[in-house]
């Protein structure tokens, strides 16, 4: 089937790699790209880093320059949302009120973060997500405040690193008892846990936060299960995110934690999804879903590679990684909670390389705490193993 | 073809070393990129691409 109208949804990470890949492997058709942001395409690990912490201006995080997206030919409708899907007709609803038929989509609407609706519409209270949720939290976060933030995962545990270094007095709750400790089990988690202490930052591990109190609608403290409560002067909800399908419900698209692709990223012939949103069956590590940087660009050349017609199986090795002072946590493959084994290093001092096994031996994940050359060796003999 | 790294940028992911190994390595105490070469042949520009692509960072830029 040949495609000569493509509409692309989302056009952060993702959607613009799909968009790239396509024309760079000869599509001349119609590309439309549709985005609810009203910003040219930028980047967003920097947002719990560089900008929040003040160093970077917003336009360093702009993902292409205005050459480089003008070379596409593409219509662009930033500041419109898709809002409904017709399977039958082919054709998108947007919000502006047009309809748009289609050959080919790429579905890459990523995902939104997670509230606690007791929470919702308090100010100081903030998500972190977009260019403006991190711009209104860094005008917050002053020397002094009070910053509490709910979720010790990567994005909590990186703001509180951010608010440690501006000079914030820094409260970290999680239902878990360490920092990481869901991502990268007990042993990374402990150490995670002195890294911030070290700082000055209070790790409140084991609570659940279950009620806000307000002083004329912003937010003075947050209430703890056992009652206790942690005054507040700004608050980050950073309790993971879910993927943004609800323009695709009724659509007939499967939607299970995500788009549901098969193993070409593929949702329904011609339709394809990356990013965030995709859902996908990864030939040897089952049925994924990530939200990682590096996995936007990946799997939009993927999934555009599959329109295109190409039948490759979309089977890369995820990697993520976060920064916290001066620690760069990386990973290779598919961690879970259970404990690491170090192969080089200590957990307890200085940087340290450390792997996790199945029940055959086989590496799954690597980790590594300032260790980069060698993580990389490590990554070689998972990317072995695997395929042994 | 010209190779441009921005150091400030760059996260350390070795993702370039993967894609390009005669062109790309990594500093051994921090990750950040070491361009080997900054106008290597044109037989490696696919790869040199791919590295540019791949980058989480965008710290790689090439000029044609």
């Amino acid at each position: 089937m040949t495609i000569d109208q493509v509409v692309v949804v989302g056009v952060s990470a993702a959607g613009l790699t799909a968009a790239e890949t396509l024309r760079r492997g000869g599509y001349a058709g119609r590309l439309m790209l549709v985005d609810g942001d009203t910003r040219p395409p930028y980047d967003r690990p920097p947002l719990s880093k560089q900008l929040l912490r003040g160093e970077w201006a917003e336009e360093k995080l702009t993902l292409r320059p205005p050459a480089a997206l003008e070379g596409l030919d593409a219509d662009w409708r930033l500041g419109v949302r898709a809002e409904h899907l017709d399977l039958e007709s082919r054709e998108i609803g947007l919000s502006d009120g047009s309809r748009v038929g289609f050959d080919g989509l790429v579905i890459a609407t990523g995902v939104r973060p997670r509230t606690l609706p007791f929470a919702d519409g308090r100010r100081g209270v903030h998500v972190l997500r977009s260019v403006e949720d991190a711009l209104a939290l860094q005008r917050e976060m002053v020397p002094g405040a009070a910053v509490v933030i709910v979720g010790a995962g990567f994005l909590g545990t990186e703001a509180a690193a951010v608010a440690s270094v501006l000079g914030c007095r820094v409260t970290v709750i999680d239902p878990l008892d360490l920092p990481l400790e869901r991502q990268l089990g007990r042993r990374i988690g402990t150490r995670v846990a002195q890294l911030h202490r070290a700082h000055g930052v209070q790790l409140l591990g084991g609570s659940g936060v279950t009620d806000i109190r307000e002083t004329d609608g912003r937010v003075r403290a947050l209430v703890l299960q056992d009652g206790r409560e942690i005054a507040a002067d700004v608050v980050l909800i950073a309790i993971g995110a879910e993927p943004v399908t609800d323009w695709l419900s009724g659509s007939g698209l499967v939607l299970e934690n995500g788009v549901h692709c098969d193993e070409f990223c593929q949702a329904a012939p011609g339709i394809v999804a990356a990013g965030d949103v995709a859902s996908w069956q990864h030939p040897i590590l089952g049925r994924l879903r990530l939200e990682h940087r590096m996995n936007a660009t990946e799997q939009g050349m993927a999934a555009a590679r599959t329109l295109l017609g190409e039948r490759i199986p979309f089977s890369p090795v995820p990697y993520f990684w976060s920064d916290q002072y001066d620690v760069r946590i990386q990973v290779y493959g598919r961690p879970t909670a259970a404990d690491f084994t170090a192969v080089e290093g200590a957990f307890d001092d200085g940087p340290f390389a450390a792997v996790q096994r199945d029940e055959s031996g086989r590496i799954t994940a690597v980790a590594g705490w300032n260790m980069p050359r060698r993580l990389r060796e490590l990554r070689q003999e998972l990317v072995n193993q695997q395929a042994a | 073809m010209r190779i441009h790294i921005d150091e400030d940028k760059c996260v350390g992911g070795g993702q370039c070393v993967l894609a390009a190994p005669e062109v790309f390595d990594q500093r051994d105490e921090d990750g950040i990129v070491i361009l080997l070469q900054d106008a290597p042949s044109s037989d490696l520009a696919a790869q040199v691409h791919e590295a540019a692509l791949l980058c989480p960072a965008l710290a790689i830029v090439v000029e044609e």
